[in-house]
């Protein structure tokens, strides 16, 4: 039996109402957010208990945990919001474990005078995205900071997930002759977020990939159990996915640019701003690593998943004690691709 | 896409590179500086020097608007925005730059500082406007390229009698680095006279912005004065291959003349519009220290005294500080081709991007960012 639903005076005006200090101070105002805000979107029986913990009735195996935080700015930008962010980004967390994710938990920090009819948009976002992804958002927590102590609305969400018998996925796990794959083209959620920036006003079509990897992660799996590892090339671009990889299985990396998908509005306005696509940050795209033998099967399969229609086989994993990540050029030359120093920060001619 | 992949076609790569394997004549050397630092940057990120035969050698020359900056002009900025409490609008690549202590305008910025990153000026003097109570200091660096817009924006301001706003001026001037080099470091005999010393530079490839504003002219004392070949050259890797296959035919000629490979976008008066601005605007320095080079005499630009209101140096006296390179960091040898980067003793070890002792480790552009970035691996092979 759900428990009694509290009757409030007046319903938030989620059209011109914004967030007060009290929704979050524990009183009957936060109840009220939460219950006409966020119960109302995430809507599931662990949140109707209104306990301060959900209860999961967990498979046997080994779980994953993951969480990640967001603090994207802007709020909205083309192909997404911070909401739907916020769940892809932790769902493909637990999945590059190559585990099945099966709750998430949400923590808001909000400014105050944010604007309700936003924070409603964002909780929408997230709840589709969580629908969409079949995984419910099952606990949560909810704190409001003073005006100018916070930029609107940071969200930080955990994720557990069930890893399938057999599986065994970890950065680790890369090995000299191992293929390198790629399951699409780069750069296009730096470059959507990068070009709503208030002070470039780029008219451009590129859309934020962000999407949840784990319906193409299962697919992956299932066809190519030996898969060593899976990465979700984030802050930092593909580069830092691959060094990172590179140093903690003690390898280096040997790919190929001109097998490397990027779209073209991407790469031009890269080339405007001076930036590397290898860096910028994707938040739909995985890379995966897995012996030279399994690899036509596995970019098959990839390629047979709407997320994975563009795979590709950008290059191998070779014996090298330095770790480089090593690139043959479009014109035959090479170049290490190291990593990031710092942001990227655009050059001045 | 249009006016990119016609750049960085590979086959065509290929094509050129044969072409100037073919016409090498092993018994000369082709020691050649690309002054850019736009040019050094396409050379290491596509790998270019790996389809060039062992005869032709790159130097990577100091135009690097960011690397040659001296650190006391960086210091002081960072000064000026802590101690004046203005509004520091900057480029990116200036942020991590450091001071004299190491400090940068990222960490003043982390301490409390009011500096944010601009992609143009134009942003800084809408930012200016936008905020009529706070004083907006824009951090002007670069060669001839970003100096008109620095002037167009001066001469706004002055319409405007936006008195909230004002530039730190830093912009430098490309031929007279160009000359100095050849001066001081250059054998001074042309290319087939007297045996060449370790500087030594057989031909240049000319910078490809800048020379959009100063035109082909501006070089022509390379070739007469100095008899040294200088070909003015796009900043994609066809362009930069090309470049390197016409420098090639001058030295095989033993010519000295100034070519312009870069057609499309430069001519040979430049943009007289654009340089009537700057002189409207700003007046040459007797003489300007670049970070590694020294002091050169009438290498830089200050704003002219019609525009004090708008001359950050002269609104708040921002003291010249003086500053040292780090004893062991050979930027000064590596600007002027004595050593290659990784000859220095600290590259890669004490001196990284994330901790540059030196000037060419600071900028994505810099020869020993560079070559620490796209081409370490080099050097653990041979290590």
């Amino acid at each position: 039996m759900s428990p009694r639903r509290e009757t409030y005076a007046r319903k938030l005006d989620l059209t011109r109402g914004c967030v007060e200090i009290g929704h979050g101070g524990g009183g009957r105002a936060m109840a009220q957010l939460i219950e006409e805000l966020f119960l109302a979107a995430f809507d599931n029986d662990w949140l109707r208990a209104q306990d301060d913990c959900a209860r999961l009735t967990v498979p046997t195996g080994r779980l994953v945990m993951a969480t990640d935080s967001h603090v994207v700015s802007p709020l909205f930008f083309p192909g997404g919001d911070i909401g739907c962010l916020s769940v892809h980004g932790t769902l493909n967390d637990v999945a590059m474990a190559g585990a099945r994710p099966l709750y998430l938990a949400a923590g808001f920090i909000l400014e105050e005078g944010f604007p309700l009819a936003d924070l409603q948009r964002i909780v929408a976002s997230m709840a589709r995205a969580a629908r969409d992804a079949e995984v419910p958002i099952v606990t949560g927590d909810t704190k409001v900071v003073e005006r100018g102590k916070g930029d609107g609305v940071f969200i930080t969400t955990t994720g557990v997930g069930v890893i399938p018998a057999g599986v065994d996925i970890s950065a680790n796990r890369a090995r000299p002759g191992d293929a390198v794959l790629l399951s699409g083209s780069l750069g296009e959620h730096g470059m959507a977020v990068l070009a709503q920036r208030e002070n470039l006003s780029f008219d451009t079509s590129i859309k934020s990939d962000t999407a949840a990897l784990h319906g193409l992660v299962a697919t992956m799996v299932a066809a190519v159990s030996d898969i060593h590892c899976l990465r979700d090339p984030t802050r930092g671009g593909l580069s830092s996915a691959l060094n990172e990889i590179a140093r903690q299985s003690g390898v280096g990396m040997r790919l190929r640019e001109a097998a490397i998908p990027v779209k073209e509005p991407v790469r031009a306005l890269c080339e405007f701003l001076g930036l590397d696509p290898l860096y910028v940050a994707n938040e739909g795209k995985l890379l995966a690593i897995c012996p030279a033998a399994a690899a036509d099967t596995l970019l098959a399969a990839m390629r047979g998943h709407p997320l994975g229609r563009e795979a590709a086989l950008i290059g191998e994993v070779v014996a090298d004690s330095h770790g480089f990540v090593e690139m043959e050029t479009v014109f035959g030359g090479r170049r290490l691709v190291d990593w990031l120093s710092g942001e990227q920060l655009p050059r001045i001619c | 896409m249009k006016y990119l992949d016609e750049f960085r076609d590979g086959r065509l790569a290929q094509g050129l590179a044969a072409r100037i394997r073919r016409e090498i004549e092993p018994e000369r050397r082709y020691a050649l500086m690309e002054f850019c630092g736009g040019h050094t940057h396409a050379i290491c990120r596509h790998g270019i020097e790996d389809l060039l035969p062992a005869e032709v050698r790159l130097i990577h020359g100091p135009g690097c608007p960011v690397c040659v900056l001296p650190s006391g002009r960086l210091q002081a900025a960072i000064n000026l925005v802590e101690r004046e409490r203005v509004m520091l609008c900057s480029y990116g690549d200036l942020l991590r730059v450091p001071g004299t202590q190491g400090d940068t305008l990222l960490k003043a910025k982390a301490r409390g500082a009011d500096v944010r990153m601009v992609y143009s000026i134009n942003d800084a003097l809408e930012i200016a406007r936008a905020h009529p109570d706070r004083h907006v200091v824009f951090f002007a660096i670069g060669f001839e390229t970003t100096t008109p817009p620095t002037a167009v924006v001066l001469r706004q301001a002055r319409r405007e009698k936006l008195g909230n706003f004002s530039v730190y001026c830093n912009h430098v001037l490309t031929p007279p680095a160009l000359r100095a080099l050849l001066a001081t470091d250059l054998s001074s005999s042309p290319q087939e006279a007297a045996p060449r010393g370790v500087g030594g530079v057989d031909g240049f490839i000319g910078p490809a912005h800048v020379s959009t504003v100063i035109g082909t002219r501006a070089y022509e004392f390379v070739a007469t004065e100095y008899r040294r070949p200088l070909v003015i050259a796009g900043f994609e890797p066809l362009d930069v291959l090309q470049s390197i296959l016409m420098l090639v035919r001058q030295i095989n000629a033993s010519e000295a003349r100034v070519e312009n490979e870069y057609t499309r976008a430069v001519g040979v008066d430049g943009n007289r519009k654009a340089q009537q601005w700057m002189d409207e605007v700003f007046e040459v320095r007797p003489s300007f220290e670049w970070r590694g080079l020294g002091e050169l005499p009438n290498s830089a630009l200050a704003i002219r005294p019609a525009f004090a209101d708008w001359d950050t140096e002269r609104r708040f006296a921002v003291p010249a500080i003086q500053a040292s390179d780090h004893k062991a960091c050979a930027c000064g040898e590596v600007l002027r081709g004595v050593k290659r980067p990784e000859e220095c003793k600290v590259f890669a070890s004490a001196c990284s991007p994330d901790h540059p002792l030196g000037s060419c480790m600071v900028s994505a552009e810099g020869a020993c960012a560079a070559h620490y970035h796209y081409g370490r691996f080099r050097q653990a092979v041979t290590a």
